[in-house]
């Protein structure tokens, strides 16, 4: 009996608040869950493809379904400094260090985020490539870092590895959406992961995540482990191999 | 054509790796430097991390200067006991070199002391021999002899010093302890820098010791492929920063241009020979005070912790 008058407060104090009673779902499904590294590799692309599924009592909303795409690679530790002016020089005097922040970042939405939800909400979601860039235990408002936060950003968004594409999700009908992510070369191996949240409003109604990992496989694999697991075999290799060059060479090129 | 580098973790196009290197090769082997203070800051600029950047030249290096040194060996331009005497010095000036670099590291102003000392050394020493070269030039056309041919009973203080050695091949009569002086500082910033330092060793034998530069280069390029050698093996081991698909691309590229090279010094008077090789090191050494003296574009920079990788 007490069960189900909990039950029922629980029931009544959503109809309150007016929360929609899970009335959406998402469903997400990926092009791939492997990113595979060979010799000819240049980066790489996969797409997102989810379904807005309601629940059939549900009445149709007034705001139209917003959804986005936020993909983190990697955690790393990253390090901003600063140069400044040391009489006539220019060193690097001031450094910031920016624990646990993905090296890979993109942030894809069907329209602009601040049309989507407000400054604030945004926030304290982690929507927008300022706000996820951050980790999930890390203060909203990091005290007097901004410049430095901002440069790691920009100097990320100049590498390609941090993207902000305000028209990345596209909706195929009202309920069906695909969002491409473009993988670059350049980005690290390991895993990443996709949230997905769906808006209406400005306010989340679902949210799925999923991943899919970057691996070297092939030649590339074998090299990697190699080095890393058999260093003085690998360098001996190296270094016979340069010594073999180098007496190939003149032999070939011998004309005397 | 791109290919994609194990170690270095981008895809990187083959020919300009080739072409690059082809260019260093030939420098390489017509001054008898390694050609790996010009080779890394490129690699650096083409967003290869410069750990790899400089495990990786050290084993190119070394494959460019075994070509050198067998060529030179064949034409009998190559002193052996010089050499041995230099990679003994070097040994011990890599070793304090390592400290000073990890002591440094640890203070955070690594990247300072490179970029100071790149262009201290570059300008000084490339200063200092423009400026030789163009005196000896304006001699040479007064009619006057040079001053390089050394004359009999004339040599500086410091050869004189105890433990002398007769180094056949390269005309010298010398005290070890100058040499292995020399040595221990070239090991030094070589262990520092990441270079091999033959910039730095072949105008101090041209000018200090008065080898001749028909042994020099080949001195130069046997000392240079013993600690490079050495260094690729020490690099694996300890950072695992070598890229094997990068260090065949700049090989292929360095043997070929340094055979080249090597033929085309053979055409070369030793006067322009020691304009160039000025100029060519001056210009490194000026690239770098304009980094420094310049104000940014970006003051900003972002790096990774290499123990992350």
């Amino acid at each position: 009996m007490k069960r189900l008058g909990n039950a029922l407060l629980a029931a009544g104090f959503g109809l309150l608040a007016g929360l929609p009673a899970k009335a959406e779902t998402l469903i997400a499904a990926l092009s791939t869950h492997q990113i595979a590294i060979t010799s000819n590799y240049t980066g790489d692309q996969l797409t997102v493809f989810g379904l807005v599924e309601r629940e059939g009592r549900t009445a149709a909303r007034a705001d139209p379904y917003d959804i986005v795409v936020t993909v983190r690679g990697p955690p790393r530790m990253l390090i901003v400094r600063e140069k400044e002016r040391v009489g006539p020089l220019w060193i690097n005097r001031q450094q910031r260090r920016f624990p646990e922040r993905p090296v890979f970042l993109t942030v894809s939405t069907n329209r602009p985020i601040s049309e989507i939800l407000s400054d604030e909400a945004a926030r304290r979601e982690r929507v927008g490539l300022a706000n996820a860039q951050r980790t999930a235990a890390t203060n909203a408002f990091e005290f007097g870092i901004g410049p430095y936060r901002d440069a790691l950003i920009r100097i990320m968004e100049d590498k390609g590895l941090y993207a902000e594409n305000e028209r990345g999700v596209t909706f195929l009908s009202p309920t069906l959406f695909s969002a491409p992510i473009n993988v670059p070369a350049t980005a690290p191996t390991g895993s990443y992961e996709i949230e997905i949240v769906l808006y209406a409003g400005g306010a989340a109604l679902a949210r799925q995540t999923t991943n899919f990992e970057v691996v070297k496989t092939g030649m590339e694999q074998s090299l990697a482990s190699a080095a890393h697991e058999r260093p003085l075999l690998y360098g001996l290799a190296t270094a016979a191999l340069a010594l073999l060059f180098g007496w190939l060479a003149t032999t070939i090129f011998r004309r005397d | 054509m791109q290919i994609y580098l194990p170690i270095a973790e981008l895809p990187i196009s083959i020919l300009l790796v080739l072409g690059l290197s082809g260019a260093v090769g030939f420098i390489s082997g017509l001054f008898g430097v390694g050609g790996g203070f010009l080779l890394t800051p490129l690699l650096i600029f083409l967003d290869i991390p410069p750990a790899v950047a400089v495990a990786t030249v050290a084993a190119q290096v070394a494959g460019s200067s075994m070509t050198g040194v067998l060529t030179y060996w064949r034409r009998n331009a190559l002193d052996l006991k010089l050499g041995s005497v230099l990679v003994g010095g070097g040994i011990v000036g890599t070793v304090l070199g390592v400290l000073f670099f990890n002591s440094m590291r640890r203070l955070g102003q690594l990247e300072l002391v490179i970029t100071l000392a790149y262009v201290t050394l570059f300008t000084c020493i490339g200063g200092l021999m423009l400026f030789d070269a163009v005196r000896a030039a304006l001699r040479d056309r007064k009619g006057k002899p040079a001053r390089l041919r050394r004359r009999a009973g004339m040599h500086p203080a410091w050869m004189g010093l105890p433990w002398r050695m007769r180094f056949y091949r390269s005309q010298l009569y010398a005290s070890v302890i100058p040499i292995a002086g020399l040595a221990i500082v070239i090991g030094f910033i070589g262990a520092v820098l990441g270079v091999g330092g033959g910039f730095i060793l072949v105008p101090a034998l041209l000018y200090f010791f008065r080898v001749p530069p028909a042994v020099v280069v080949g001195t130069s390029l046997f000392q240079i492929l013993v600690t490079m050698t050495g260094a690729t093996v020490l690099h694996a081991v300890t950072n695992q920063s070598v890229d094997i698909v990068l260090a065949i691309l700049l090989l292929i590229g360095g043997v070929i241009g340094a055979q080249f090279g090597g033929r085309a010094a053979r055409n070369l008077n030793v006067g322009s020979f020691r304009l160039l090789l000025a100029l060519l090191i001056l210009s490194v050494g000026l690239r770098f005070a304009i980094e420094l003296f310049l104000p940014p574009a970006e003051p900003f920079s972002v790096v990774m912790p290499e123990s992350a990788r």
